[in-house]
């Protein structure tokens, strides 16, 4: 358990399942999980590299900016959903296509 | 407090309060009650107690070295680094207390003359803006920091000069003032990047400490002080970059007593004073000639003119160009002491000129007259029995710049005159500098007294409008009587009373340093000689005073000589006086018209001969070329092979078209499998 | 034992994740991100992230998941107990996303890692202070300053229109 390879690993799945989430779902609500899990993910790689490099602090103190940009993203990003919920009464993001035309 | 330092705090406060009320009241100013004025006023009377507080300290101090000087860094890029900081001593005080104070009694004296102006807030606003520029050049320790307010204060002053902007000649004359200050300003940044390529540093003191070690000399050394100079002659108003300030009388009087009489032209012969040890003895010599021609030419052209406001701008001129003289035979000290006394009498003078236009305005306002010049002397006469303060403040500012004992400006005007006597005696060959000096002091001695004569005594022009001139309220007069009562000798000399001795507080607390430059005299020795020149100046000054005022009083007051005989006599010289020696229009004629015909010409060949000729030849080959080709290329090539071409993309593009799907996780996944692509070109 | 609790932390977290992005049902899908957030809260604590681990808690689970379960309810009619929620394209994004996983793995093996040994601190609580408050002050005002900017979009996105 004492090694690096070890977290990375764990963090490269997750990476992974967010990535696959965010590609596959439908569901807004859905997609945000999967970019959670992204997030999540790239948490566990700077806390990782913070305790094998010698227990550097900076790389927590990144973790905890990014534990903010989280909030505020999913914050944001539900609101944003709402409001697509308002206008188009459907959160599927592939109903909400208009890019097409 | 706020970084410890009870100097750097007070310099702190000093400098950026003004710029709050500025802010505040560009901002919010005309919601505020009474428009924001109290907003600026109550900044500037506590920069007025912190300078005088400062002031104090001086004195409890008693330190003719005193300096202090803090540093913070502003840019650093590694080994390219600049920094900005205060430099404080005993001159910066003294100017400190100048700028506050004049500015105050700005503030004070335009809550009645700009009453009811449509940009009132806005006045305030710039007023704080110029004070905090102005106080920047003060406190400044390095070129940079000095060159950014420098071109600060020129900006606050062209918005003050179009402060009405309805009127043409406003708007003119402020962007005149803001292009002529440029010519100036070009001629300050190569100096300052000349001294920065040399030495490396912006800082006064590594620029003195480099001098003397000799990083730059010789000629290079000279340009980089003449460079440094040109922006002096700009904002101080030199010849020939002088044009702007009469002008610049557009503005609202208040602003020019401000900045166009006491501070902000001042900033020039204040930055020649800063860096008086940096200038060659040839820099210098430019420097003397410069002002001392200017003294006496602008001496010459205020006799003629009938503006009052025309008259003490070409007075101011007159000035200035006295204490650059004073700086350039190494007099500094003097310099700026005249600076000092200046800057009261002309305020006060300005002052009193604005209480006048403003009596007249009103007056004339009543009559509901659009046409008569409310500036024009010689509507006016006989106002003294009317505006009783207004003239006795006048006539005593008027005393103090005439050079007339007991007065500062006699004190100030005769150790100028002593350098350059001093001066002259060391150097027979430039006996001209005393000679513009005392001529300049003669002249202006009868003009200002003119100018007296012309307003408040005599007869009665216009009966009408005399009717309704009423004394100002008492916002104005405050200012007026409190300046002109600091012309007295004793503020300067304290603790000692010989009223015909500069020696006092400011002669023993600020002492001229040594030039750091070669072959310049030593502080000592000026002193040496001025301490000789003394006496002889004092008498020959005196002389020269009373004969302007002699003659003054001969023509204007009891009309023994008559004005107009005299004018006819001198037909040619009148003439030339009256139109300021034609410099407008000189300017016009050999400047701007030469520059208008030449892109003309230009135009001309570039539009007439090698557009329409070579350019439209060359179309029409190339038209009838193209046309040729046109139809080979229609006929031949597009209907075969480029439709064939564009009918395969076309179908391409059809299949093509169902990949863009709208789908944002489409376009992603495709993304993705264009990185795995990437990852697998990089790992083979 | 440590190790296998860590093994059982890591199962934890991979197979909830799967189930966040596998699962049918919107709401056991948001279930399943609380477990894969109390699993990387098990892996902080491992990695001696105390403070961290804290937080991971105290945001996530207590602030994030929440907002989720509330948009989740809001965007949806409370009637309608399964909430459905396909996923399209599933064969070629398994594909292309094990793709990138072998990718990574392929990196993660054939990087030599730059590794310092380090004991494990009493706390980092009082270390990440200092940081935050010295070498860190002008991202933590900036990032306070953009959770308020969040904060202020938020509610002006999600308002109605009047």
């Amino acid at each position: 358990m004492d090694s690096l390879t070890n977290y990375l690993f764990v963090s490269a799945s997750l990476f992974c399942l967010g990535l696959y989430g965010v590609i596959t779902r439908r569901n807004a609500v859905a997609v945000l999980m999967g970019v959670e899990l992204i997030l999540n993910s790239a948490n566990i790689n700077f806390v990782a590299f913070a305790r094998f490099s010698g227990m550097n602090m900076a790389g927590h103190v990144y973790a905890l900016f990014v534990i903010v940009l989280a909030a505020a993203e999913a914050a944001v990003a539900l609101a944003i959903i709402i409001n697509i919920f308002n206008n188009f009464k459907t959160i599927n993001v592939d109903d909400v296509s208009q890019l097409r035309q | 407090m706020i970084t410890g330092n009870i100097i750097t705090d007070f310099c702190l406060l000093i400098l950026f309060l003004p710029v709050v009320a500025f802010a505040i009241n560009i901002f919010i100013g005309k919601r505020l009650p009474r428009q924001g004025d109290w907003v600026s006023v109550g900044a500037i009377l506590i920069t007025l107690v912190l300078s005088l507080s400062m002031l104090m300290n001086m004195f409890m101090n008693w330190d003719p070295n005193f300096s202090h000087e803090v540093q913070f860094s502003w840019i650093d890029l590694g080994a390219f680094k600049i920094e900005l900081g205060f430099w404080v001593d005993n001159i910066t005080i003294v100017m400190l207390v100048v700028v506050a104070l004049i500015s105050s009694m700005t503030h004070i004296f335009s809550l009645e003359y700009m009453k009811g102006d449509i940009r009132y807030s806005r006045y305030y606003a710039y007023l704080g803006l110029f004070t905090f520029s102005m106080n920047g050049i003060v406190l400044a320790n390095n070129l940079i920091s000095m060159y950014i307010f420098w071109e600060l204060v020129g900006v606050s002053s062209y918005l003050l000069i179009g402060h009405w902007f309805e009127k043409n000649s406003a708007a003119n004359a402020a962007t005149k003032a803001f292009l002529t200050n440029r010519v100036g300003d070009i001629g300050f940044f190569i100096g300052i990047m000349l001294m920065f390529t040399a030495i490396g540093s912006f800082n006064f003191q590594d620029l003195f400490s480099g001098i003397s070690q000799g990083m730059i000399s010789g000629q290079l050394l000279t340009l980089a002080g003449v460079g440094i100079f040109l922006g002096a002659v700009g904002k101080s108003a030199q010849f020939p970059l002088h044009i702007w300030l009469p002008d610049a009388m557009e503005g609202p009087t208040p602003v020019s007593a401000l900045m166009h009489a006491a501070t902000m032209v001042a900033a020039g012969v204040y930055l020649t004073v800063r860096l008086f040890p940096l200038f060659s003895p040839e820099a210098l010599l430019i420097i003397a000639y410069v002002g001392g021609f200017t003294a006496l030419f602008a001496a010459t052209i205020a006799v003629t003119q009938n503006d009052i406001k025309k008259v003490l701008a070409y007075s101011t001129v007159s000035q200035l160009g006295y204490m650059i003289l004073a700086v350039g035979v190494g007099n500094y000290v003097a310099a700026f002491f005249h600076l000092l006394t200046h800057a009261m009498f002309k305020a006060c003078l300005f002052f009193g000129s604005g209480s006048v236009i403003h009596a007249m305005h009103h007056s004339l306002h009543e009559l509901n007259d659009q046409d008569t010049d409310p500036q024009d002397m010689r509507n006016m006469g006989g106002f003294k029995s009317k505006l009783p303060i207004t003239y006795w403040t006048m006539t005593i500012a008027t005393l103090t710049i005439a050079g007339v004992p007991f007065f500062s400006g006699f004190l100030s005007k005769d150790a100028i005159l002593a350098g350059t006597l001093a001066f002259a005696k060391h150097y027979p060959q430039h006996f001209l500098l005393p000679l513009f000096g005392f001529g300049a002091a003669a002249i202006t001695a009868f003009y200002m007294f003119r100018l007296i004569f012309m307003t408040f005594h005599g007869e009665v022009k216009m009966p009408k409008v005399f009717k309704g001139i009423h004394e100002s309220p008492r916002a104005m007069t405050f200012p007026l009587i409190l300046l002109s009562s600091l012309g007295f000798f004793i503020f300067y000399t304290l603790p000692y009373f010989n009223p015909f001795s500069d020696h006092g507080w400011f002669t023993e607390l600020i002492q001229a340093s040594d030039s750091v430059v070669k072959g310049n005299p030593t502080a000592e020795e000026i002193y040496e000689g001025i301490h000789h020149a003394h006496y002889p100046a004092m008498a020959l000054s005196l002389l020269v005073a009373s004969f302007g005022i002699g003659m003054s009083i001969l023509m204007y007051m009891k009309k023994k000589l008559s004005a107009d005989i005299w004018a006819a006599k001198m037909g040619f010289l009148y003439k030339l006086s009256l139109n300021k020696y034609f410099f407008d229009e000189n300017y016009n004629r050999f400047l701007y018209q030469p520059v208008l015909k030449l892109s003309q010409a230009i135009a001309f060949v570039d539009w007439d001969l090698y557009d329409k000729y070579f350019i439209n030849g060359f179309g029409r080959v190339t038209k009838w070329l193209s046309f040729l080709t046109g139809r080979i290329d229609y006929e031949g090539l597009d209907q075969k092979l480029v439709d064939g071409v564009g009918r395969t993309a076309q179908g391409f593009g059809n299949q093509l078209k169902n990949v863009q799907t709208g789908r944002l996780q489409n376009y992603m996944l495709f993304a993705l499998a264009g990185v795995i692509v990437i990852i697998v070109m990089q790992t083979i | 034992m440590a190790d296998l609790v860590f093994w059982i932390v890591v199962g934890v977290t991979i197979v909830s994740a799967a189930m966040v992005v596998q699962s049918k049902q919107l709401l056991y899908s948001a279930i399943a991100l609380l477990f894969t957030f109390v699993g990387v809260t098990g892996l902080y604590i491992f990695l001696w992230a105390d403070f961290i681990a804290g937080v991971q808690v105290v945001v996530y689970v207590g602030g994030i998941l929440v907002l989720i379960i509330f948009g989740i309810m809001l965007t949806n009619k409370i009637t309608s107990v399964n909430i459905s929620h396909t996923s399209v394209q599933r064969g070629i994004g398994a594909t292309v996303v094990l793709g990138i996983l072998a990718g990574i793995g392929f990196m993660i093996i054939n990087t030599p890692w730059y590794q310092v040994a380090a004991t494990e601190p009493e706390q980092t609580t009082e270390t990440i202070g200092r940081l935050l408050m010295m070498d860190y002050l002008l991202p933590f005002e900036v990032a306070s300053l953009l959770l308020l900017g969040a904060l202020i979009g938020a509610t002006t996105l999600s308002r109605k229109e009047d």
